[in-house]
């Protein structure tokens, strides 16, 4: 409140008591803790402590009769011992296989996975060959994950960066608070898909259930199928030149590049009608009134 | 959470209950407090099979005149079937609390289970042709031994581990539930229900009856109403979605038919497996793969769906 005395605020309106008191978005902006992408600073590539992995060497893990821990600390053992290839077998359902995996690996679960699969992940590759339950690759941070068959609810929960993909269709709030990084889906999404989504990119091939976007901040999403209905503020933008470009690489990357190419995809967007920063929360009210 | 699980076999017998226990032994960690079963038999025309509980499991604990008291109850039991002019075919007492009756009735089975439950502590926990509804407190392995249910071949059943959250850990709350007096309807449900007071004062008011303060129970009182009215299990399963409030995936079970349904925001789980022979469904696929461990496609039911498979 530096500057300002309470005689000078008393005079003011209330537009400029927020003015001057450091409460415009503006005046707020310098207190983020984002940092900018910088191609010099290689000693931000990888965790101080990442193990030093080679794809060459490929190892094989039996997860019948194993815990998820004994699974999860095994895979932590291999990397440190130099696998960067590892390979897991009959995994029938468990959950949270592979979680919090900070580093470069090649990581293939043949079989099914249960909840959480592949969460918390900055780094790895993974193929799974069988279907994810919910939460798949929840906050992920980079990386890729294919999924071969069907996916659950909550697929990439508040996802930051790298790549999410499924073959099939997933169940419902895909992409839920998604805050960066790309999700695509080959089949159908359930309701409420990009619920509350920040950042980043939702391509849906298939058709997306009720709700699409609903109480999006920011972020785009491309459906190429019907969209049951759109939720609060998520309206249709016109899909660019630019779009069609990143739809038609990222998607023949995957395999999944339509026969009728990537033109009758419908793009979504926030409409940006429930942005409202500028206004006062009750508590910094209280402060000035 | 709760953990649900179904399975249903088309056109022929199989081993439902140990099937039914690989299943909900899977799904333990969303609910170690009780497990449930309606696994459904070969059904026999005339003959009822009637499980009933005279006391709750905690009841055994508070001093040793409950024996007495648990005999006086059974005695009482028999004698209104005897006034019903049911015969009692064979008798078993799984736990001294836990009965099971083959009877042999041709009167109304509603009214004789209504003059039943008139005697204090006694709960029909089912009665049907096929039907026999379990369920005690314990893991499924517990409940499984206990009702020596490995052995149970039957077309199809449901289960349910529960853990307690909006009513106690006893019997009486527990799932499955029989929609009473409906013969060889059962209904598990893993959710929370928030018009439950509404529904349930608008269910009592057209007379039916509820055993305990678990929402669940309304569901099967709900479906209970609806076939009674000659509403067909799908439409009743339809309805459901529109007039009961909450977040619910739920699994109602009759003589030859298994139904599904999940709520209009698709909150709570259900992964379903479908072949030509046999339809598995649960809260989560490590149950499907306990009883099908080789490598298999599944996928996870949408908002408002509704499903039903006939045996």
């Amino acid at each position: 409140m530096a500057g300002v005395t309470d005689a000078e605020l008393k005079e003011m309106t209330q537009e400029e008591r927020v003015t001057a008191l450091g409460m415009r978005t503006e005046a707020l902006t310098g207190k983020s803790l984002y940092v900018e992408f910088d191609p010099d600073a290689e000693e931000r590539f990888t965790y101080p402590w990442a193990p030093d992995v080679d794809f060459n060497k490929r190892t094989e893990m039996d997860c019948d009769g194993m815990t998820t821990t004994e699974v999860n600390s095994n895979i932590r053992e291999l990397m440190a011992q130099g696998y960067g290839t590892v390979v897991l077998k009959n995994p029938r359902g468990m959950h949270s296989l592979g979680v919090g995996i900070l580093s470069k690996l090649n990581l293939i679960i043949e079989g099914s996975t249960g909840y959480f699969a592949v969460g918390l992940i900055d780094g790895p590759n993974v193929r799974i060959n069988g279907r994810v339950g919910w939460s798949c690759g929840e906050n992920m941070m980079s990386g890729t994950i294919m999924i071969e068959k069907n996916a659950g609810s909550t697929f990439g929960a508040a996802i930051r960066g790298g790549d999410l993909v499924c073959r099939g269709s997933v169940g419902s709030r895909t992409g839920i608070d998604q805050k960066g990084g790309t999700i695509i889906v080959g089949g159908d999404t359930g309701a409420l898909s990009g619920f509350m989504m920040q950042r980043g990119r939702m391509v849906v091939c298939g058709n997306a259930g009720k709700n699409l976007g609903d109480s999006m901040y920011d972020g785009t999403i491309f459906v190429g199928g019907e969209i049951k209905s759109l939720g609060v503020d998520a309206v249709e933008a016109e899909l660019t030149d630019l779009d069609k470009a990143w739809l038609t690489r990222k998607l023949t990357q995957y395999g999944l590049m339509p026969d009728k190419g990537v033109d009758h995809f419908t793009k979504i967007v926030a409409g940006k009608m429930l942005w409202n920063y500028d206004n006062l929360e009750p508590t910094e009210k209280k402060l000035i009134l | 959470m709760c953990g649900i699980a179904g399975l249903i076999h088309k056109g022929k017998s199989s081993s439902v209950g140990s099937e039914m226990t690989a299943m909900l032994q899977a799904l333990k960690h969303r609910g170690p407090d009780s497990t449930g079963y309606a696994v459904y038999g070969t059904p026999t025309e005339g003959d009822y099979i009637m499980r009933l509980k005279v006391a709750e499991a905690e009841d055994m604990e508070k001093g040793r005149g409950i024996h007495q008291v648990i005999k006086d109850r059974i005695a009482e039991v028999e004698a209104i079937l005897k006034e019903h002019g049911a015969k009692v075919k064979s008798k078993d007492a799984p736990r001294e609390y836990s009965l099971r009756y083959v009877l042999n009735h041709k009167g109304d089975t509603g009214e004789m289970a209504a003059h039943i439950e008139e005697t204090e502590g006694v709960e029909i926990l089912s009665m049907g042709n096929g039907l026999e509804l379990i369920k005690d407190l314990g893991d499924a392995s517990v409940v499984s031994e206990a009702y020596g249910l490995n052995d149970f071949q039957g077309t199809h059943a449901i289960g349910h581990t529960r853990m307690a959250t909006e009513s106690d850990v006893d019997i009486k709350s527990a799932h499955p539930y029989w929609a009473f007096p409906y013969n060889d309807v059962s209904v598990v449900h893993n959710g929370q229900i928030t018009n439950y007071w509404i529904m349930r004062r608008e269910m009592e008011r057209k007379g039916h009856r509820f055993m305990s303060n678990c929402d669940s129970e309304l569901l099967a009182v709900y479906t209970a109403h609806n076939l009674a009215n000659g509403v067909s299990l799908e439409d009743s399963l339809r309805q459901s979605i529109e007039e009961i409030d909450g977040v619910f995936t739920y699994l109602v079970a009759t003589k030859d038919q298994l139904g599904m349904a999940k709520d209009t925001m698709a909150a709570k789980p259900l992964v379903l497996y479908e072949s030509d022979d046999l339809i598995a469904m649960a809260s989560e696929e490590v149950a499907i793969r306990a009883i099908l461990p080789e490598e298999i496609d599944t996928y996870d039911p949408y908002d408002e769906e509704v499903r039903v498979w006939q045996a």
